[in-house]
């Protein structure tokens, strides 16, 4: 086939050689994560990545967490005196921040790594390399904001850094600059994982799972994936152009030389929208897998769901305008956007009532803890849908923007709809990610202490609002009267903050106490429950063929695999896109531990960058060896052919 | 049971009061409040309607008495369809209830649109870090008024507000008045105010603009026709001549301190205008934009130490001899 | 769970180019996302001139020589771009590496004359919001030269070395072409905003 002789086609070890131990020991040997620092700096399995990304993002959950444990407390009186409002702008900048790039989208990105592989049945994710560098990305973007925060230099300038107040003039030192470059780290990673995942739902998916078998979750974070890729990039432009502003002098965002302020919270609230179903559309995901197996049955409504996903994914890029009404835009331009955000429910509706039918029709539920943060989701997540249809309202919002009513909006979405589901799905995923259940009466307990401490800390915000008091103050005089409401709302915020706690001891306890899970304990449908649990490093021994969209629900006896992969290298299926008909044994790449250098120049130059433009030139050398060590071909097997 | 309604009855009624009506968007005392204040009762009762639907549904679901589904993949078609026309109904009925939303919130902005086109006067308002600089423009220069934090404006008519800043963004917030709307540097919104009946209604900075975003009040303040002319009148005469020996002492100690670099005195050489005008400070109830009620003990709190009460806020903390400082408060005391 | 084989793998080909191939879509992806982010940059220089009462704000126009010829090499590189890439499709060797040295320096040459086109913009990223953009559009689409000439020479080098005898590698040189043929395509909008825009 070729005018050159190629590198010979290595036969290999083949698995349809190999008896069933011998199988699992080659198998083991070629995929493992090598022991020591090393062997742990080098790991490219996805489950490892998705791991450190799930850890990092929890501890993250309660920095920020406990940021808002501080506000609280100052908040929880009229004209406290705990801190001030330097300190306090840093805090609330921190938590706002820490929350949405930080927490959320790296914590459902990573729900995403750990299980999208397994569910479409491959051995790992496409571009591992890539995957490795992005936690490390992500690592140093998170260590950075938080040291920068704790040598006092922190961000004081909101989760949106609106100019001109985060421009050189308004916001001298390096505060505004963390943002910025926090930025670029944490998108950077995102991006990457982003790209990862595509082309794992694309490519690798197991033979037989044609579109219409794809599962819910696996849908979610490939339309979610897409969200990133066209998103992303619009706040990427925003902070370069910040910095720009601030470093070398140009005048994007200055009026005062033919620049425009608003400009920024066009470009910001582009990605800014997009950016919250980035963080709900996996958690919608979560409660389409959970709920068909407390139900015991398929999900109602399959197509309907996935066309509502990917709509959703379309029209959240024409909202964005729906956070300026107070702007002073055109009102009937304005008006567009209130119809778009309107329309937007109607997706949002579907997928409740598909879920709600799911429920119906499917027998007596059990109610477990994953199912009872479902109810708790649905409690919620509705109630704060509702608020965003108010909100995008033009003339109500104009009173509200801006507000506590906001706030409450945004939690009730937030919290109800993102962070409800990631509860659930850790009570329903941990015995796979660590072979032990989790405690069924610590979780019941949890859940009701984090129903009820969230709705009294969140549900009273909606009427202080109203009552006129404005988001983003340390404090706020007796005469208004809100000293009480906002009380009850501190103590309703530390009995959330209990719940939490009491899921933390949850989370230790199960881990070495829990009972043994087995592979399928809840007796789900999906792939990811056909492996041992935790799963091999290479995940299967063999590649499953599907035959159904809950292929174990279809297959209760017999799993139907694919034999032929090679043992001694690491292969994965390559399939194609629609049918997912078998098509090369590509190769999969080992560990290496350039990734992790390259995530050190990268970073490096980007902290760099905000002291001197010349960063960039200085980092370009360091970072074009890390990656041509990154890519050139060491002689393992993976390599040739 | 009915110990349950009566606490919902007080709950409701406090949340429609609010607690202090002067800045509760459910407290309105203009046209354009009311308007939006139905508005958000409308969409409140709405939503809480839909709301309690879904809610019915899943409590039915979890009470419902079924047993156990033993094979999972084994669906009753027949069923099946007609739970599919149920959810079909209830898109479509979400559709209809969004389009009503739509139209609503529409025609609500069309009439906010609609109100004042015939203005009686307009004033500029300057958003500062972290004050307000209030100007009523006039024809004749002579007429040109310039005052800080305090809005005034005859009850029952139009007034014209033109939104502006000169260093970061604010916003214009009179809850039981009117919406929010922007001051962006760059560019230039206004607004038509009107408040039906003669009162004193608070007004908070909405957007954050740094520091002292929290201490950004203003008061809008509406009085009959005649009041609000003879205040003007007032405004517009220079500075009260001091009366007593110490006051013309502290007249020439603010005029020789820095004082004069940022505050203007109608009617003396001082002329500064990074802070607020003082021709008739002593006229206003607050200072330092409602962070402090006036009053002699609080005129000399914060001139002996502005940063202790409003921290960041852009005038210095001067060192004056108790005497000095005595003797300007009682000036500035006696700038009616 | 007993497991029951029912597909057989092994005679499937170790590697594919094209979208048969996941790199393939990984490129994709890079381009979507880098591809978002030149047109957002072009949307914010719009948006801006539109808001503008006039553009360029009172500056000179920039001299267009410069970019012209940038254009031209660029376009001009598109031919032998795709031959490489029949090449690559053939695994012809030393085709290949001709090819790809042609690349190279199909890939140099705009980047020197990139050097004259800052000073013929006739204005300072810091004079005003024109200006700003101007050198920001540049900058943006030079960083994205510099990089693919920089991937250009080591995919180069390595078809030099034994690791060029690997059917994947005449795979990465297509996914090269591909994106070449992204580095050319997304300048053509840049040079018209750029160099014609403030001419009317
Ligand atoms: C998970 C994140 C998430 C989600 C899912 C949403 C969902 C929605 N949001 Fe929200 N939003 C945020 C996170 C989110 N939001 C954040 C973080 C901010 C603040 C940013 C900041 O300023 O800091 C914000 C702010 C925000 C604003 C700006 C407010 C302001 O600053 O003045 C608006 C305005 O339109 C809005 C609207 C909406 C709408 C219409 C939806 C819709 O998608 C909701 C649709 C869902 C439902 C409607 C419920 C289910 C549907 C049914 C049960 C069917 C029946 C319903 C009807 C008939 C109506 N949101
Ligand atoms: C997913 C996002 C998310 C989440 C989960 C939260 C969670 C919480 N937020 Fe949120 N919040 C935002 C996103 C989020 N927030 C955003 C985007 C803003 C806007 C910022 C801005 O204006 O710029 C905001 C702003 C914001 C404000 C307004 C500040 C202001 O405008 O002045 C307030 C005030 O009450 C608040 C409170 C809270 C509280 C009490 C919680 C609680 O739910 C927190 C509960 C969690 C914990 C308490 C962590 C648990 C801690 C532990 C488990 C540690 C213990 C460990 C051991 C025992 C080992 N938040
Ligand atoms: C560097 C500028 C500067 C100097 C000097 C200065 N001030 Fe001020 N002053 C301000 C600013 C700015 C404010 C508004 C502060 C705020 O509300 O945030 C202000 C507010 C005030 C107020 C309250 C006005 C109101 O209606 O809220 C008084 C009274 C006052 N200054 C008196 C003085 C006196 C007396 C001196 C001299 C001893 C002085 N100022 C010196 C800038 C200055
Ligand atoms: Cu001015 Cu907030
Ligand atoms: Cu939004």
């Amino acid at each position: 086939m070729s005018s050159v002789d190629l590198a010979p086609e290595h036969h290999g070890i083949r698995d349809t050689e190999l008896d069933e131990i011998s199988l699992h020991r080659r198998l083991a040997e070629t995929w493992r994560t090598r022991p020591g620092l090393i062997g742990f700096l080098s790991s490219v399995d996805h489950k490892v990545i998705a791991k450190r990304y799930l850890i990092t993002a929890f501890v993250f959950l309660c920095l920020a967490g406990l940021a808002a444990v501080v506000m609280r407390i100052q908040l929880s009186g009229p004209e406290r005196g705990l801190i001030g409002p330097d300190l306090y702008n840093q805090i609330f900048t921190m938590h706002g921040a820490t929350m949405m790039f930080l927490f959320a989208v790296p914590m459902v990105q990573a729900v995403g790594l750990y299980l999208v592989p397994l569910m479409v049945g491959t051995r790992n994710i496409a571009f591992p390399r890539l995957a490795a560098f992005s936690y490390w990305i992500y690592l140093s973007g998170g260590l950075f904001l938080w040291v920068s925060f704790a040598l006092n230099t922190g961000p004081d300038v909101g989760w949106f850094a609106y100019v001109p107040l985060s421009g050189p003039e308004f916001s001298p030192g390096k505060r505004a600059d963390t943002w910025a470059q926090m930025i670029t780290y944490t998108e950077v990673s995102s991006l990457a994982v982003a790209v990862a995942t595509i082309v794992t739902v694309f490519k690798q998916r197991a033979p037989g799972m044609s579109l219409d078998r794809i599962p819910l979750f696996v849908w979610a974070m490939l339309v979610t994936s897409f969200v990133v890729i066209f998103a992303m990039p619009a706040v990427m432009i925003a902070s370069t152009f910040l910095i720009l502003d601030r470093l070398v002098g140009t005048h994007i965002f200055n009026p005062a030389e033919g620049g425009d302020a608003l400009l920024f919270q066009h470009l910001f609230w582009f990605f800014g929208h997009p950016e919250v179903y980035i963080i709900f559309l996996p958690a919608t995901g979560m409660v389409s897998a959970i709920i068909p197996t407390f139900a015991r049955r398929p999900v109602f409504g399959y197509l309907a769901l996935v066309l509502s996903l990917i709509a959703v994914g379309i029209l959240s890029f024409g909202l964005w305008v729906h956070h300026m009404f107070a702007t002073g835009l055109p009102k009937l331009g304005a008006s567009f956007f209130t119809a778009s955000s309107m329309l937007i429910a109607i997706p949002n509706g579907i997928q409740i009532f598909c879920w709600l039918g799911t429920l119906w029709e499917g027998g007596r539920p059990r109610l477990n803890t994953p199912l009872l943060f479902v109810f708790g989701f649905f409690f919620t997540f509705v109630a704060g849908g509702l608020t965003g249809v108010m909100l995008a309202s033009v003339p109500l919002d104009l009173q509200v923007h801006d507000t506590y009513f906001v706030v409450a909006h945004f939690h009730y979405v937030l919290i109800g709809g993102s962070v409800f589901p990631l509860l659930g799905a850790t009570y329903y995923w941990f015995p796979k990610l660590t072979g032990r259940m989790m405690s069924e009466r610590l979780g019941r307990w949890h859940f009701w202490l984090a129903l009820i401490g969230f709705n009294a800390a969140f549900f009273p915000m909606h009427i202080v609002g109203l009552w006129g008091m404005p988001r983003r103050v340390y404090t706020y005089p007796v005469e208004l009267g809100w000293g009480g409401i906002n009380l009850f709302i501190s103590a309703g915020a530390v009995v959330f903050f209990l719940s939490f706690v009491l899921f933390v001891i949850n989370l230790v306890w199960s881990a070495t106490k829990g009972d043994v899970a087995g592979e399928n304990p809840w007796d789900a449908g999906t792939l990811e429950w056909a492996t041992s649990s935790p799963p091999p490093s290479y995940n299967f021994a063999r590649i499953p063929v599907v035959t159904h969209q809950e292929p174990l629900w279809a297959e209760r006896e017999v799993l139907p695999v694919a034999g032929g992969l090679r043992v001694d290298a690491r292969e994965v299926l390559i399939s194609t896109i629609a049918e997912a008909k078998p098509d090369i044994r590509e190769k999969s790449a080992r560990p290496s531990i350039w990734p992790l250098f390259a995530a050190l120049t990268v970073g490096a130059t980007f902290l760099y960058s905000i002291f001197t433009p010349w960063a960039v030139v200085w980092g370009a050398l360091p970072i074009t060896i890390s990656l041509v060590g990154w890519f050139w071909p060491k002689g393992a097997p993976e390599d040739e052919e | 049971m009915r110990r349950g309604l009566g606490w919902i009855a007080a709950l409701s009624g406090s949340i429609l009061a609010g607690c202090n009506g002067v800045q509760s968007a459910l407290d309105p005392k203009g046209p354009a409040a009311d308007e939006l204040a139905n508005l958000i009762w409308l969409f409140t009762v709405l939503c809480a309607v839909i709301w309690v639907l879904v809610m019915a549904v899943l409590v039915t679901i979890m009470l419902r008495r079924r047993q156990r589904r033993i094979h999972p993949l084994h669906v009753d078609q027949a069923s099946e369809r007609t739970v599919s026309r149920v959810v079909i109904s209830a898109v479509a009925a979400t559709g209809i209830v969004l389009v009503a939303l739509t139209l609503l919130s529409f025609f609500a902005n069309r009439t906010l649109a609609g109100v004042g086109e015939d203005a009686v006067l307009t004033i500029r308002l300057t958003g500062q870090q972290w004050w307000w600089e209030v100007k009523y423009e006039n024809a004749e220069p002579s007429k040109i008024l310039t005052t800080a934090n305090e809005i005034h404006i005859p009850a029952g008519e139009q007034v014209r507000l033109v939104l502006q800043s000169d260093d970061v963004i604010h916003s214009f917030w009179v809850p039981s008045l009117h919406g929010k709307l922007d001051l962006i540097p760059g560019v230039v919104n206004s607004l038509t105010l009107k408040a039906d009946k003669p009162g004193v209604y608070r007004g908070q900075c909405a957007e954050f603009c740094g520091l002292q975003h929290a201490h950004m009040a203003m008061l809008v303040i509406a009085q009959p026709r005649a009041d609000f002319d003879a205040w003007y009148a007032d405004q517009l005469r220079d500075a009260a001549q001091p009366l007593t020996e110490e006051q013309s002492t502290g007249r020439d100690l603010f005029l020789d301190r820095p004082c004069v670099m940022c505050h203007r005195i109608q009617g003396t050489t001082a002329g500064g205008t990074t802070g607020p005008d003082l021709t008739h400070v002593a006229s206003r109830r607050t200072l330092a934009a409602g962070t402090l009620q006036m009053s002699r003990g609080s005129l000399a709190a914060w001139i002996a130490d502005p940063q202790s009460i409003k921290w960041g806020a852009k005038m210095p903390v001067m060192n004056l001899t108790g005497d000095e400082l005595n003797a300007i408060v009682a000036y500035l005391e006696n700038l009616k | 769970m007993r497991q029951h084989t029912v597909v057989d793998l092994s005679h499937l080909a170790t590697f594919g180019s094209g979208p048969r191939s996941p790199t393939w879509w990984g490129t994709l992806g890079f381009i979507a996302l880098e591809g978002t982010g030149f047109a957002l940059a072009a949307g914010a220089y719009l948006y801006l001139a539109y808001i503008a009462p006039g553009w360029p704000l009172s500056a000179p126009p920039p001299n267009h020589w410069p970019g012209t010829i940038v254009t031209i090499l660029l376009l001009a590189s598109v031919v032998p771009n795709h031959m490489l890439n029949g090449y690559a499709k053939k695994y012809e060797m030393l085709p290949v590496r001709i090819g790809l040295l042609v690349m190279c320096a199909f890939g140099i040459a705009p980047l020197v004359v990139r050097w004259f086109e800052f000073p013929a913009l006739n204005i300072y990223w810091d004079t005003n919001a024109y200006g700003s953009m101007l050198w920001v559009l540049l900058g943006l689409h030079t960083t994205h030269l510099l990089t693919d000439v920089g991937d250009t020479i080591v995919l180069t080098v390595l078809m030099f070395t034994r690791h060029g005898y690997a059917g994947r590698r005449f795979g990465d040189v297509e996914d090269n072409v591909f994106y070449w043929d992204f580095v050319v395509l997304a300048w053509l909008p840049l040079y018209v905003l750029i160099y014609w825009m403030p001419r009317f």
